[in-house]
């Protein structure tokens, strides 16, 4: 067995055997890594809290076929404010299964990563109304599957665009109008998260149109995941 | 593949938590091995469990009968509530003997990842206790970790406008541990919940 460092963040933990947990890493070189921390759940293990889903760690891992070890982990950020929030708590569980959805095993994904990371320090830093939406936005951009924004899909057009079609891939005008409807205000905050004023539209309050946001970009994200978010469906503060 | 009855029990041994085919198959072996008073007594030990042992109605403790023995002790303080995930946590506490209220068991913790949302948990049946008992304080002795802070903030939210008076149990270093091993968030967490020290 070979060992290996990076840094990660912890997406989930599953509980293995009596004491142990598999945990699942996002890692900067390595891709999503699953590995196996020993003694965790003891109160006395060396691990204590650092190993916890949303820890930001740097680590020193054993190679193994299926399941790394987690050999020692040292904190980086905590995003203590985070998990002392049940609102950014819940916002949090979202960027972690997106993050599991999109990332493979052993595929280094070092931009995704970035974004994890850059997304849990801004939540913990303020508890934004759009920071979901803007990460799932951003995220579906660097996927390549960003929503067209600019223009209707199906005709061009540039003015008078009033739908939202994730099947067709964006909006639509007022001609060729299917989906669901989206409101001017809405579409230039899109076009804002997507068009490099992320810092603006994180500023944006809470309120009908970060609901209305927040929606489409689920909607959106679900779409290009093929299956629902749990993390939203189930959240402890809808 | 094994014969019939050896193969069943295969299978059943293979749906245990944490019991992989092989270790399945070790331990049907052992069992095909022991003397028959010995397999008995395992093979009885899990038919009375299942006819006996019930879930307490009011608490959702593990019960022989009706009402679990913390329910039907009324020397327990009852106007103090300690909520945990699990029946093992009540052994945990009891074992202190630092607690004389009654519990209230979740069976599990908020986990969005998994789906589990308060409706899968025993919150309604709390709710409704505080109509019918006299509560005034809850302990909130969820798990230190991620799904357990989660469900105590969420359960704090739900109960404090009620005007009862809603605790969580203090996060520290365990006792016998050496400082310099202390993970980040469990002493920073220590440095705040710190108290006086009598002199
Ligand atoms: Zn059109
Ligand atoms: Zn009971």
């Amino acid at each position: 067995m070979s060992l290996y460092r990076d840094e990660g963040v912890v997406l989930r933990t599953i509980r293995l055997g009596e004491a142990d947990r598999i945990v699942t890493m996002i890692t900067k070189a390595h891709g999503k890594v699953r590995a196996v921390a020993k003694g965790v759940r003891r109160t006395k293990s060396k691990f204590g809290a650092r190993l916890e889903p949303l820890s930001h760690v740097s680590l020193l891992c054993w190679q193994g076929r299926e399941l790394d070890i987690v050999n020692q982990a040292e904190v980086t950020d905590t995003f203590r404010a985070v998990r002392e929030d049940l609102g950014r708590v819940a916002k949090a569980y979202t960027v972690l299964e997106v993050t599991d959805q999109l990332s493979q095993e052993r595929h280094a994904n070092p931009r995704l990563y970035d974004m994890v990371v850059g997304a849990l320090r801004a939540l913990d830093a303020r508890d934004a109304p759009l920071l979901v939406p803007a990460f799932c936005l951003k995220v579906l951009a660097l996927e390549g599957s960003s929503p067209v924004v600019d223009e209707c899909v199906s005709c061009g057009e540039r003015e008078g665009l009033v739908a939202f079609d994730i099947i067709e891939g964006g909006v639509l005008c007022r001609s060729c109008r299917r989906g669901r409807s989206i409101s001017p205000a809405a579409l230039e905050l899109v076009r804002r998260i997507l068009g490099g004023g992320l810092t603006s539209a994180l500023a944006e309050p809470d309120g009908p149109l970060a609901g209305e946001v927040t929606d489409l970009a689920t909607e959106a994200m679900e779409a290009h995941l093929d299956r629902r978010l749990r993390s939203v469906r189930s959240s402890p503060t809808a | 593949m094994f014969t019939g009855p050896l193969q069943a029990l295969v299978d059943e041994l293979g749906r245990l938590p944490g019991i992989g085919p092989k270790s399945a198959q070790r331990i049907a072996f052992h069992l095909l091995k022991v003397a028959p008073e010995d397999a008995m007594r395992l093979a009885e030990a899990i038919v009375d469990v299942k006819e006996r042992i019930t879930l307490c109605p009011r608490c959702f403790n593990v019960a022989e009968g009706d009402l679990c023995a913390i329910c039907s002790d009324d020397r327990r303080d009852g106007t103090m509530l300690c909520v945990v995930e699990d029946p093992r946590d009540i052994v945990a506490v009891e074992k202190t003997q630092e607690f004389r209220g009654r519990y209230h068991v979740l069976h599990g913790a908020l986990n969005p990842l998994e789906g589990v949302g308060p409706d899968q948990l025993r919150v309604k049946e709390l709710l409704g206790r505080l109509d019918d008992e006299a509560i005034t304080e809850i302990i909130l002795c969820t798990n230190p970790n991620l799904e357990g802070e989660a469900t105590a903030m969420y359960l704090a939210r739900l109960l404090k406008p009620l005007g009862l008076s809603v605790t969580r149990i203090a996060s520290g270093l365990p006792v016998g541990g050496d400082l310099e091993y202390a993970d980040e968030l469990t002493l920073g967490r220590a440095l705040e919940g710190r108290r006086e020290v009598d002199a």
